[in-house]
């Protein structure tokens, strides 16, 4: 490895916090951040729990002064809010030309919660098109970088589920191989209609809130949010605090199905046993595993066979987090990568809610509650999305 | 970072699908929507697959396909896929069922399909790939991060042999509302005479360009990418001429090795006087071409261009079809192109490629 990768700071808006102190304190508290849809407009409502931010665009536009949020997708909104946490923390100046200053972001639905109201009016020639242009994904990204001063280097990647994870792996490997010195990488995903019926189409949500690990686990709740983490070179994090070390990261393809995982979890065992040989760390090292997790059948069986594989006989405590925050989907591997990063430092791991009863063919039960450790010293965080996408990064203490 | 191209599977609206040509016989388009000359497919794909698939997906497995033959690989060890849509037409398809039928019963097959790796996805399920594989979606500079993923990659596993693609299928709506809203031009237009028109807007297009790049020299190597480069918000043609020279510095090039100059012009009145200036101040004294009016304008057209370089250096050939200003030497050979694409001022990208 050609040099390390430091985090200096993160940022991050779910239902379960508008910044990272309040999503610390519902971590604490295990207040999940999944109940009823208020904001989006869907047949739904009544029926499908989600994990929305109880927030309106309008009242997201005035945490970031964004005068003209009418203009504006719900999923740079977020973005923003996030990103800006992110860079205030890390003490990020795009301004200082002594560095280079890149940023990836990832999102699956772009501007799509935009398109679906105005999709119609688009088709019967309406006159106000704004949106057409925020469709695609790269806008948000434009945005934030416009908003932040972001400019030697931009990009926007969508991998599914796994997409946020993966801007974490392609912005350490832009400071890596010196294209840029920091980089803001993580994404952002508002809810949609779009997504929303997808997942309800393919029978994956559920109808209470969700329970990964668990025998009886009967789907996901999506959820929204936004998170990032602005990862440094050593020269460039030389004078700042450093949160911790980016220590290892994998991405395999599962090459079995578009939305199923293969009977032995092939792609999320290649993931974290790539993760865990760039780190140079043994599967003893890891502390903490924070699972991808989401509560459908197919994938909490699945990583769970390809954690044991790795992990067994001694099994660190392994928890889903999405109980709280609901599936973020394009955001979830940074929203994890944030919340695995708080593990770190605050030393404790936050529990898998809603688990009764262990699935048959695994020998593990998740992290139950709130546990306080001596040291938490390397915690690995697995992001898996449709079309067999699977992504793992390891996080260290310095 | 450099990298060779050892295979590549191009398909456009030009009869680009078979490698044993290279655009000798062009196909003007009279419309502003050029949509693709498409390859029979069965020959790559299964007939019960084929008919769920979009015609991007199609585009892109086939194209994927052609340039693993074209290459000689099976399986490669990455697949890194660039797309500034994604799959707009599953997009559109679900979209208006969940609207149309009030949410209720829908099918899910065209929510998977949107989703923007889907192509990615498929080859590596068709090949049983359980490699690294990367979907990029940043618009225009979509095939530029992909590339440079594939650059970075190959230094470090210089044994490795990575499939890089753009994929943009030009979907109904898509175009529809665009065209409502200004996108492409009103008047009646050859694509073949696309420079020729002074107005605003230009003319849509979309295609699937992979290619096979490894760090292995071979006899069957098209060429050597040399260096990609993005730039956000430049400020005046001058700017941009001052983030070319640096990069080509870095090859240990100036501007006057350049054999050809190979340019994003889309005949859009409103926006190319940005190749005008450097056509006029900077690249004066070089051989100029232009490749849209051939695959017309969208997200990876600049995937394209690569494809047309890799041809121009292995055939050391210049098909007239795309010559702007011929400054060559007959019988010197072809060495050096550059890429050079912009959209609006707002993104603009460098590719250097050079013969082996």
């Amino acid at each position: 490895m050609r040099g390390r990768i430091f985090v200096t700071g993160f940022g991050i808006i779910s239902a379960i916090g508008r910044n990272a102190r309040e999503t610390l304190e519902s971590l604490r508290d295990s207040r999940s951040g999944i109940g009823p849809i208020t904001h989006l407009d869907t047949i739904h409502k009544a029926e499908l729990p989600v994990a929305e931010v109880k927030l309106s665009n309008k009242e997201l536009a005035e945490m970031t002064g964004v005068t003209e949020y009418q203009l504006t997708t719900r999923t740079t909104l977020l973005g923003v809010i996030a990103a800006r946490e992110a860079a205030r923390h890390a003490g990020l100046d795009p301004s200082d030309k002594q560095f280079l200053t890149g940023i990836v972001s990832a999102t699956t639905v772009g501007g799509m919660d935009k398109t679906e109201i105005n999709f119609k009016n688009y088709q019967k020639g309406w006159p106000y098109n704004h949106f057409i242009s925020t469709h695609d994904c790269s806008d948000s990204t434009e945005k934030i970088a416009d908003y932040l001063g972001i400019r030697d280097y931009l990009t926007t990647i969508s991998t599914a589920c796994s997409s946020s994870a993966n801007s974490v792996i392609h912005g350490a490997q832009l400071i890596r191989h010196g294209i840029v010195d920091r980089v803001l990488a993580g994404g952002t995903d508002s809810l949609s209609k779009f997504t929303l019926n997808g997942f309800h189409a393919l029978l994956i949500l559920d109808k209470n809130p969700c329970k990964p690990f668990d025998k009886d686990r009967m789907g996901l709740n999506l959820g929204e949010g936004a998170a990032y983490l602005v990862l440094e070179s050593e020269r460039s994090a030389s004078e700042k605090k450093v949160l911790c070390e980016l220590k290892g990261y994998g991405n395999a393809n599962d090459a079995y199905h578009q939305t199923g995982s293969s009977p032995e979890g092939l792609g999320p065992y290649l993931s974290m046993k790539e993760a865990l040989e760039m780190s140079g760390l043994g599967p003893e090292a890891i502390d903490y595993i924070n699972a991808h997790g989401t509560g459908t059948d197919n994938n909490d069986l699945t990583e769970g066979i390809a954690i044991e594989k790795i992990f067994a006989p001694h099994i660190p405590p392994v928890s889903s987090t999405k109980p709280l925050t609901g599936h973020t989907l394009g955001a979830a591997g940074a929203v994890e990568a944030v919340i695995s990063i708080m593990a770190l430092t605050h030393g404790m791991v936050f529990p898998n809610l809603n688990f009764r009863t262990r699935i048959p063919e695994l020998s593990f039960d998740p992290v139950k509650e709130l546990t306080k450790m001596n040291k938490v010293r390397n915690v690995l965080s697995n992001s898996f999305g449709f079309g067999g996408n699977d992504s793992t990064l390891i996080f260290s203490a310095c | 970072m450099e990298a060779f191209i050892r295979g590549v599977g191009n398909i456009s609206p030009q009869y680009t699908y078979n490698n044993a040509f290279f655009l000798e016989e062009v196909v003007p388009h009279y419309s502003i929507r050029l949509l693709s000359r498409e390859p029979d497919y069965k020959e790559y794909i299964n007939p019960i697959q084929l008919r769920r698939m979009s015609r991007a997906l199609k585009m892109g497995v086939t194209a994927a396909g052609i340039c693993l033959r074209d290459a000689e690989v099976g399986t490669p060890d990455a697949i890194i896929t660039a797309t500034g849509l994604g799959m707009m037409e599953d997009s559109e398809k679900f979209l208006t069922s969940i609207l149309d039928k009030g949410e209720r019963l829908v099918n899910p097959t065209s929510f998977i399909q949107s989703i923007h790796n889907t192509v990615g996805a498929y080859i590596a399920v068709m090949l049983k790939c359980n490699k690294y594989n990367f979907t990029y979606v940043h618009n225009f500079l979509s095939f530029e991060s992909a590339l440079t993923d594939t650059l970075m990659r190959l230094e470090e596993r210089p044994s490795e042999r990575i499939l890089v693609g753009g994929i943009e299928g030009l979907a109904e709506e898509y175009f529809k509302i665009t065209d409502s809203v200004g996108f492409w031009k009103k008047e009646q237009v050859e694509s073949l005479k696309l420079l020729r028109y002074d107005s605003p807007g230009t003319i849509a297009g979309e295609g699937v360009a992979f290619f096979l790049l490894t760090k292995r020299p071979d006899p069957g190597n098209y060429a050597l990418i040399r260096g990609v480069r993005a730039i956000y918000k430049p400020g005046d043609p001058k700017d941009i001429q001052e983030k070319i020279d640096p990069f080509l510095d870095k090859n240990k090039l100036e501007v006057r090795d350049l054999d050809l100059v190979l340019l994003g012009l889309n005949g859009d009145a409103e926006h190319d006087g940005i190749y005008h200036w450097l056509q006029e101040n900077y690249f004066q004294e070089n051989s100029q071409a232009y490749f849209k009016h051939l695959c017309g304008e969208h997200y990876v057209a600049s995937s394209f261009a690569l494809w047309l370089a890799a041809k121009v250096l292995k055939h050391q050939r210049i098909p007239q079809v795309i010559v702007l200003k011929d400054k060559g030497t007959p019988g010197k050979s072809i060495r050096n192109i550059l890429i050079y694409n912009q959209n609006k001022n707002i993104t603009h990208s460098l590719m250097l490629v050079s013969s082996c």
